[in-house]
C-alpha cells in the first residue's frame, strides 16, 4: 500500500463518477458526461476505464484486467499493477473469481454472472461520430431517436464490400431506445452484451463520457432484413486448446507463411488446457509458441 | 365564352416620375363559342394590351373579363393558372421555353399538365408537328435554335395541342410561308368548328377575312382624356 | 369548367402563412408575410440580397424560429409542433434543397447512401429495396446507375445538385423548399436542372417554394411570384403578370434592371 487515497482518486471525484455511473445505469445506453480527471497514463491507455474501475472498487474486490482478451499484455499488466499499488486489492486472471473486470476490446469467453462488473475502455463513445462530426447534432439525433444515419454506415459497408464489413465497434440499440457504441469489441462479442447478468460500464476518458448496461438489458445489433447481423470469427479451432466457440487471434509463426489460431482470451485457453483439452499444435510447453 | 365589360387599364411608371399613362377605358367585347373576333387598330392602339389582359398577363384597372365562369380581372392567380391549363389557350408571337427540352415535349407539355398519359400527349404533339411541316429530325431538338418561322410553328402546335374552349392568337400567321399559313388557318377553322371562342390579332388581311366573323377596332377603347 | 371548379373549390391550401415576422434585434428579417400555397403550386420569392427572402425561407422550413405569425401545414400548426414532429416532417413530407449541394449532401457517403438516408431515417430496413429505390431515383435525375457507389465529391456541380434533389424527393415529400437551386451552376447545366424540376413538379404534384434572384428561373418554374424588399412583400401575383406588368416601384426597377440577352 502507498500514500495514495484508496484506488488513486479522491473521494469527491469517485462520488462524481459514481453519480454518472448511476445515471448511466438508470438510462441504459445514454452517454453521461463526467468531469474526467488527468490520470497517470496517456489518453488511449484506458483512462476512462480506470476512473470507472477506481470509482467501483472496494477493498474486498478481486480485480481482473484484460487487453484484447489477454491478461499478460502491457496495458493489462500496468493497469493491474496500478490498482495493486493504489488500492491493494486482490487480483486474478480467472474470470469467474473476479468481481470487477476491466477490459480493452473483448468480453471474456467464460459467461459472466450476477454481481460481477465489466468495465470497458472506450476510445470514441459516439457511434454517430464518423458520419456526423457536430456534437450538437449527434446529441439532438439521440434525443429525437433519429438513427437513420447509423444504417447509412451499414448500407455503405454492403455497397462497398457486399456485406456488413464492420467487424468491431459494431453499433447496437439498447432497450429499443439509444444507439450505442459497444467499444471496439469484435462483433463476435456482441451477442454477449444482451441479457448479460453482469453490470456493464463504459468509460471514455478523453471524451469524458460514461454509459452503462444494467444486468439483463436487451441489446440488439443493428442490421438489414436482407443482411442480418452475424457474429463472425475465424473459421478455425484454437490450435492450443481446441476450442471451437472462442474468438481467435491469428499468430504468424515464421516467415514462410506458417500461422496458427489461438484463443484471444488467454485465461479461457489456459484453463481449458489445464482441464485436458488439446488443440492441433498443442505442445507441453505452450509458452514457446504464444 | 369571353365577355369583356367596361375594361380599363393604365400604367404607372414609378421610376419615371410616377407618370400615369392611361391606355384603355370602357372596353366592351363579347365572343360566342365558335366565333372568331379580330382586333384591329394601328400599332400601339392597344391590341396586344387587350389580349394580354384577357390572358391575365396585364392587370386590369377596372371592369371585368369573363372567360367562361372566371373573371380574369379579379381572379386569384391560381384560378388563372387553372383557367390557362384547362380553358384558355394563347399563341403568342414569341416562344418561351426551357432550353434543352425537345420540341416534341414542348408541344406535348400542355397535355401533360392536364394529366394526359405521356404516349398519348406525344402522339398528339407529333401529329401537330407533322401537319405544321416541322421535319421529324428536329423533334428531339430544343426549338431555341430554330429559325423564327419554325419557332412560330412550334408555338402554334403547342397552342393547339389541347382543345381549349377559348383561344388567343397573336399574329399566328406572321412569318409563315403560304403552305404553313394554310395549315394554321385550317387549324383555326377546326377550332371554331368544335366551338372555340377565338380572339385574334391578324395583320394578314387575307387571313383576317377568312377566319374572322367580326372585327373590333380597339381605337374605340382609347381613353378620351389621353387623346 | 367543372374540373376547374373542382380545383378551385375543393382544394385546401397545403401551407397557410399568416403574419410571419422575424427580427434580428432592431433589424427586420421579414415582416408580416402572409400567403397560401396550394398543392401542385410553385411559388417564387425574388428580391435582392438582404431583402429577407432567405430569412423567410428558413423560418418556413423551421430552421429559424419566427417571432410572430402562424404557419399551418395541412391544417397543422407548425410553430406549435414539438421539435420531434417538426424534424419528422422535415424528412418525410418536406424537403429542402440547398444552394450549395455540399450543404445538403453527405460528401463522405456514396450517392446511393445519400439517396437512401431518408428512407432509412423513416424505418426502411431492407438493403435491396433501399438500393433499388436509390437506383430508380438516380435514373430520374439523370445520373447513370453505375455511379451509385461513387461519392458526390467525384461528381460535377450539376450532378451534385441533381443528387441532392434525388436525396430529397425519395420519400415523396409534398412540399419542397429550394434556396437558389440553380445558383452557382453553368447556364447549360441550369437549363437541364430547370427542365428536370419542371417535370418532377408536374409528375409528382409537388408544391414548391423557391427563393432566387434569377428572374428567368422563376419565369420558367414558378406559377406565382412574391417580390420582397427590406423584409416586406411589396408585390405578389401570377409570375408573368408580376414580371410583365409590375405594379410596385421596386418590382419595376428589378424587372427593368435585368440584362436582355
Amino acid at each position: 500500500m502507498s500514500d495514495y487515497n484508496f484506488a488513486y482518486l479522491d473521494e469527491q471525484t469517485k462520488r462524481m463518477i459514481r453519480r454518472a455511473i448511476l445515471k448511466g445505469i438508470a438510462v441504459p445506453g445514454y452517454q453521461v458526461p463526467f468531469a474526467s480527471r488527468e490520470m497517470p497514463m496517456p489518453y488511449g491507455w484506458g483512462t476512462g476505464g480506470v476512473q470507472v474501475t477506481a470509482a467501483c472498487l472496494t477493498p474486498d474486490d478481486t480485480l481482473k484486467v484484460i487487453d484484447q482478451g489477454a491478461d499478460d499484455t502491457t496495458n493489462a499488466v500496468s493497469i493491474r499493477r496500478f490498482f495493486q499499488r493504489t488500492a491493494g486489492v486482490a487480483t486474478t486472471e480467472a474470470t469467474e473469481e473476479a468481481t470487477i473486470i476491466q477490459t480493452r476490446h473483448r468480453i471474456p469467453e467464460t459467461p459472466l454472472t450476477e454481481g460481477q462488473i465489466l468495465v470497458y475502455q472506450v476510445p470514441i463513445p459516439e457511434p454517430l461520430r464518423f458520419l456526423e462530426p457536430r456534437e450538437t447534432e449527434t446529441r439532438k439525433m439521440h434525443e429525437l431517436e433519429e438513427y437513420g444515419l447509423m444504417h447509412v454506415k451499414l448500407y455503405e459497408d454492403i455497397a462497398r464490400h457486399g456485406q456488413i464489413a464492420t467487424s468491431y465497434a459494431y453499433p447496437v440499440k439498447v432497450e429499443g431506445r439509444y444507439v450505442m457504441d459497444p467499444s471496439p469489441i469484435p462483433k463476435f462479442d456482441n451477442p454477449k452484451l444482451t441479457a448479460n447478468p453482469a453490470i456493464q460500464l463504459f468509460g471514455a476518458g478523453r471524451e469524458q463520457r460514461i454509459y452503462a448496461l444494467p444486468p439483463y438489458t436487451e441489446v440488439v445489433s443493428l442490421d438489414f432484413d436482407d443482411h442480418p447481423f452475424q457474429a463472425s470469427k475465424a473459421a478455425h479451432d484454437c490450435d492450443l486448446c481446441g476450442a471451437k466457440d472462442s474468438y481467435l487471434d491469428e499468430v504468424i509463426t515464421d516467415d514462410a507463411g506458417g500461422r496458427m489460431f489461438v484463443c484471444s482470451d488467454t485465461e479461457y485457453c489456459t484453463s481449458r488446457r489445464a482441464a485436458g483439452h488439446k488443440g492441433r499444435l498443442w505442445a507441453p510447453e505452450p509458452e514457446g509458441v504464444a | 365564352m369571353i365577355r369583356i365589360e367596361n375594361l380599363s387599364k393604365s400604367f404607372t411608371l414609378h421610376n419615371q416620375g410616377s407618370a400615369v399613362i392611361p391606355v384603355m377605358a370602357g372596353a366592351h367585347l363579347t365572343i360566342q363559342p365558335g366565333e372568331c373576333v379580330g382586333l384591329t387598330g394601328q400599332s400601339g392602339s392597344g391590341k396586344s394590351t387587350l389580349m394580354r389582359m384577357v390572358w391575365g398577363n396585364y392587370l386590369a384597372a377596372g371592369g371585368s373579363i369573363m372567360v367562361g365562369d372566371t373573371d380574369v380581372a379579379k381572379a386569384e392567380p391560381r384560378q388563372i393558372i387553372a383557367l390557362r391549363r384547362e380553358t384558355l389557350g394563347y399563341v403568342s408571337q414569341f416562344l418561351r421555353v426551357v432550353p434543352r427540352v425537345p420540341t416534341l415535349d414542348v408541344v406535348a407539355e400542355p397535355l401533360l399538365a392536364l394529366g394526359t398519359p405521356v404516349a398519348e400527349a406525344r402522339e398528339r404533339a407529333a401529329d401537330l408537328l407533322q401537319r405544321l411541316n416541322i421535319p421529324e429530325r428536329l423533334w428531339p431538338l430544343s426549338p431555341t435554335t430554330f429559325s423564327g418561322g419554325e419557332q412560330q410553328r412550334v408555338n402554334i402546335a403547342r397552342g393547339f395541342a389541347h382543345p381549349y374552349p377559348a383561344l388567343l392568337l397573336d399574329e399566328p400567321t406572321a412569318s409563315l410561308d403560304a403552305a404553313n399559313r394554310e395549315v394554321v388557318l385550317t387549324l383555326i377553322e377546326e377550332a371554331k368548328a368544335r366551338g372555340a371562342a377565338i380572339l385574334g390579332i391578324f395583320h394578314d388581311e387575307g387571313a383576317r377575312a377568312r377566319v374572322c366573323d367580326r372585327l373590333v377596332d380597339v381605337t374605340g377603347f382609347t381613353p378620351k382624356a389621353a387623346a | 369548367m367543372t374540373l376547374m371548379e373542382k380545383m378551385t373549390a375543393t382544394t385546401q391550401p397545403l401551407l397557410k402563412v399568416d403574419g410571419l415576422t422575424k427580427r434580428y434585434g432592431p433589424r427586420i428579417g421579414c415582416l408580416d408575410v402572409s400567403f397560401d400555397l396550394y398543392p401542385g403550386e410553385v411559388l417564387g420569392i425574388v428580391g435582392e440580397s438582404g431583402s429577407g427572402k432567405s430569412t423567410l425561407l428558413s423560418c418556413l422550413a423551421g430552421h429559424q424560429r419566427a417571432d410572430l405569425g402562424r404557419i399551418a401545414y395541412d391544417g397543422r400548426d407548425v410553430l406549435a409542433m414539438s421539435e420531434t414532429e417538426r424534424r419528422r416532417l422535415g424528412r418525410t413530407d418536406w424537403a429542402y434543397v440547398h444552394q450549395n449541394p455540399r450543404d445538403g449532401l453527405r460528401m463522405g457517403v456514396s450517392a446511393g447512401g445519400n439517396v437512401g438516408e431518408r428512407l432509412m431515417a423513416v424505418g426502411a430496413r431492407h438493403y435491396g429495396e433501399i438500393r433499388g429505390k436509390a437506383q430508380d431515383w438516380l435514373g430520374r435525375v439523370e445520373i447513370a446507375g453505375d455511379r451509385i457507389d461513387d461519392r458526390p465529391s467525384a461528381f460535377s456541380g450539376g450532378m451534385q445538385q441533381r443528387l441532392q434533389i434525388a436525396r430529397n424527393l425519395v420519400t415523396s415529400p409534398r412540399l419542397v423548399f429550394m434556396d437558389e437551386p440553380t445558383g452557382g451552376l453553368d447556364v447549360s447545366v441550369q437549363a437541364r436542372l430547370l427542365d428536370l424540376l419542371r417535370g418532377l413538379v408536374r409528375d409528382l404534384g409537388l408544391s414548391v417554394i423557391i427563393v432566387t434572384h434569377d428572374l428567368a428561373v422563376v419565369r420558367l418554374l414558378a406559377h406565382r411570384l412574391m417580390v420582397m424588399k427590406s423584409g416586406r412583400v411589396v408585390e405578389q401575383g401570377l409570375t408573368d403578370q408580376v414580371l410583365d406588368d409590375p405594379q410596385h416601384a421596386y418590382t419595376q426597377l428589378l424587372v427593368s434592371s435585368v440584362l436582355q440577352v
